[in-house]
C-alpha cells in the first residue's frame, strides 16, 4: 500500500472516532436533523470551488462556516421556527449546490470516494481530529449541563450561547473532515447513525461515548474493506456500485438495525 | 447588612412588562415565599435575581451570597443516559469544586447510590426533584432559590419535599426564596411573603401581609380561606 493511501485510511478512521464522539452529543441535543443539514451546506462551497478550480475543501469550509453561524443565529433567535429555517436552508443548499457543481464531479461531491492524501492534508486532517477530540474532552461537562438544562447550566456559569456555537463549529469541522470520503449527502449520517447505534446498546454516558465511536470506526473499517474488495459487485444481472461513502453508511445502518436486537450494556 | 436588596426592578420580554417597579429587602436568615397567580412574573423574578434575564433597576446581593437554584421544570428526555452522578460531577468540574461533597449531598436529599446511577429520565417525580435540590446544593450555597418545588410531584410526595427543604435550611444555614402556591407552606415556613401580580401587592410577614383583601386581589374573590391555629389552607 502506498503512503498516500495509508494516510487516507488512517485519517478516515480517526475521523470516524471524532464523528462518534460528536454524534453522541448531537443525539442527546436532539439535533439529528440539524446535523444532516449542516453537512448539506458544504455542497454549494464544493461546487463553487470545483467550478472556479480551487481546492474544494476550502470552498466547503467557507460555506460550512457561514451556514453554521446562520443556524446558530436562528437557534438563538425566537422569531422564526428553527425547524422551518433548517428545512429551507437544507433544500436551498442542495439545490444551489447541485446547480453549481460541474456534472462530472457531482456524484463524488454528493457521495464521496476514496482519495489518496498528501502528507500536508493528512497532517491538517490529524490536527482537525485532535481539535475535535480536545473540544469534547475539555467541554464535555459544560455540554452535559447545557443539554440537561440550559437554564441550570447558565446559573452554573456556562455561557450556553457561546457553547452552542463552539459545538456547531466542531460539528462542521467533523463534517469537513469526512467530506471527501463520504460526500455532502452522507457525511452527516456518519455522525448520527453510529451514535444512534451506541444509544441502543448502552445506558451510561461513558459507555454511550465508547459504543458510538466504536460503531463509527467499525462502519468505516468494514465499509472500506467492502469498497476495496468489491467496488463493483455483480449479483446475477445486477452490478452494485459499492463506492466508499454508500458502503460505509450501509454498514453503519446494518449495525444500527442489529443494535435494535441487542440488550443494553 | 441585607442579604439582598431589590430596588425599582422591572423585567420586560419583547416589550411586554413582566415585572414592574418591584422593591424589597431580605435579611441573611430570611425565608421568603413569593405568591401570585399564573403569569404574575414569579419565575421571571427568580431569573432576574439569578441574572439570567436582562432587567432594569437594582439587584444587590451581599458579596458573600452563594446561590443555588432549583428551576420549576426541566424537560428530560427518557432516552438521554445522564444520571445525577454525571450531573453532580459535571457541575463540580465546571464550577471547579471538589467532587468529594457529592456523596454527602446525595445523602442529605435522600438519593441512594442506586438512584444516583439511574438515568434521570427514569426517576420518579419526587426523586427527580430531590436530585434538582441536590444539584443546587453543590457549591455550598447560603441562599436557595426554588421555583414551585412541588409542581411536578403528585400530592402525597409534596409534604416530603417541603419538609426536606425545611431540614436543609437548618442543616446548611440557608436563606430560602421559594415560589409557592401553597399557603400552608407559606404560613409554616416563611418569615417573609411577597405577593406579586407584576407589581408588589404585599410584602411582610405572612400574618401581616396576607389579608383577605390581598388574597382576593391575587387569586380572585372566589377564593375561600381557612385559618386555624395549626393549619392553614386555601381552597377554591
Amino acid at each position: 500500500m502506498t503512503a498516500p493511501a495509508l494516510y487516507s485510511i488512517v485519517l478516515v478512521l480517526l475521523t470516524a472516532l471524532a464523528a462518534g464522539l460528536v454524534g453522541t452529543f448531537a443525539l442527546m441535543k436532539r439535533m439529528s436533523l440539524a446535523g444532516d443539514v449542516i453537512s448539506h451546506i458544504a455542497l454549494p462551497g464544493l461546487g463553487i470551488a470545483l467550478l472556479l478550480h480551487f481546492n474544494p475543501l476550502i470552498g466547503a469550509a467557507a460555506t460550512l462556516l457561514i451556514g453554521t453561524i446562520l443556524i446558530w443565529r436562528l437557534q438563538q433567535g425566537r422569531t422564526l421556527t428553527t425547524d422551518v429555517a433548517i428545512g429551507v436552508i437544507f433544500t436551498a443548499a442542495l439545490a444551489i449546490g447541485t446547480l453549481v457543481t460541474p456534472s462530472e464531479d457531482l456524484i463524488e461531491a454528493l457521495f464521496g470516494g476514496f482519495q489518496n492524501l498528501t502528507l500536508l492534508w493528512f497532517l491538517l486532517g490529524v490536527i482537525g481530529v485532535l481539535g475535535v477530540i480536545t473540544f469534547i474532552a475539555t467541554f464535555r461537562h459544560q455540554l452535559i449541563l447545557a443539554l440537561f438544562s440550559p437554564e441550570l447550566a447558565a446559573a452554573t456559569g456556562v455561557n450556553v450561547a457561546r457553547l452552542d456555537l463552539y459545538y456547531l463549529l466542531v460539528f462542521s469541522l467533523t463534517v469537513l473532515l469526512g467530506l471527501r470520503f463520504l460526500g455532502a449527502l452522507l457525511v452527516g449520517a456518519l455522525i448520527i447513525i453510529p451514535a444512534a447505534t451506541g444509544r441502543q446498546l448502552t445506558h451510561t454516558l461513558t459507555a454511550f461515548l465508547i459504543a458510538s465511536s466504536a460503531a463509527s470506526v467499525l462502519s468505516v473499517a468494514i465499509g472500506f474493506l467492502i469498497n476495496y474488495y468489491y467496488s463493483h459487485l455483480t449479483l446475477g444481472s445486477v452490478t452494485l456500485n459499492l463506492s466508499l461513502g454508500p458502503a460505509i453508511i450501509s454498514v453503519a445502518t446494518v449495525l444500527f438495525l442489529l443494535s435494535l436486537l441487542r440488550r443494553k450494556i | 447588612m441585607n442579604l439582598l436588596e431589590v430596588k425599582d426592578l422591572s423585567v420586560r420580554i419583547e416589550d411586554k412588562i413582566i415585572v414592574e417597579n418591584l422593591s424589597f429587602e431580605l435579611g441573611p436568615s430570611d425565608r421568603l415565599s413569593i405568591l401570585g397567580p399564573n403569569g404574575a412574573g414569579k419565575t421571571m423574578l427568580l431569573k432576574a435575581l439569578l441574572r439570567l434575564v436582562s432587567y432594569s433597576g437594582k439587584i444587590v446581593w451581599d458579596p458573600s451570597a452563594r446561590i443555588g437554584y432549583v428551576p420549576q421544570k426541566v424537560d428530560t428526555d427518557r432516552h438521554v443516559p445522564l444520571t445525577y452522578r454525571d450531573l453532580f460531577n459535571s457541575k463540580c468540574r465546571v464550577a471547579k469544586l471538589a467532587t468529594a461533597q457529592i456523596d454527602e449531598i446525595s445523602q442529605s436529599v435522600g438519593l441512594t447510590r442506586e438512584m444516583l446511577a439511574t438515568p434521570v429520565g427514569h426517576l420518579s417525580g419526587g426523586y427527580f426533584q430531590r436530585g434538582l435540590i441536590g444539584f443546587a446544593l453543590i457549591g455550598n450555597p447560603n441562599v436557595l432559590l426554588l421555583d414551585e418545588p412541588t409542581a411536578s410531584i403528585d400530592e402525597p410526595g409534596e409534604e416530603n419535599i417541603y419538609e426536606l427543604i425545611h431540614r436543609l435550611q437548618d442543616q446548611y444555614q440557608l436563606a430560602v426564596i421559594t415560589v409557592s402556591h401553597d399557603l400552608s407552606f407559606v404560613y409554616r415556613y416563611a418569615t417573609r411573603v411577597l405577593c406579586l401580580n407584576k407589581r408588589s401587592v404585599c410584602f411582610g410577614t405572612p400574618r401581616e401581609a396576607l389579608t383577605p383583601e390581598v388574597l382576593a386581589e391575587l387569586y380572585g374573590p372566589s377564593l375561600s380561606y381557612y385559618h386555624h391555629d395549626h393549619e392553614h389552607t386555601v381552597a377554591r
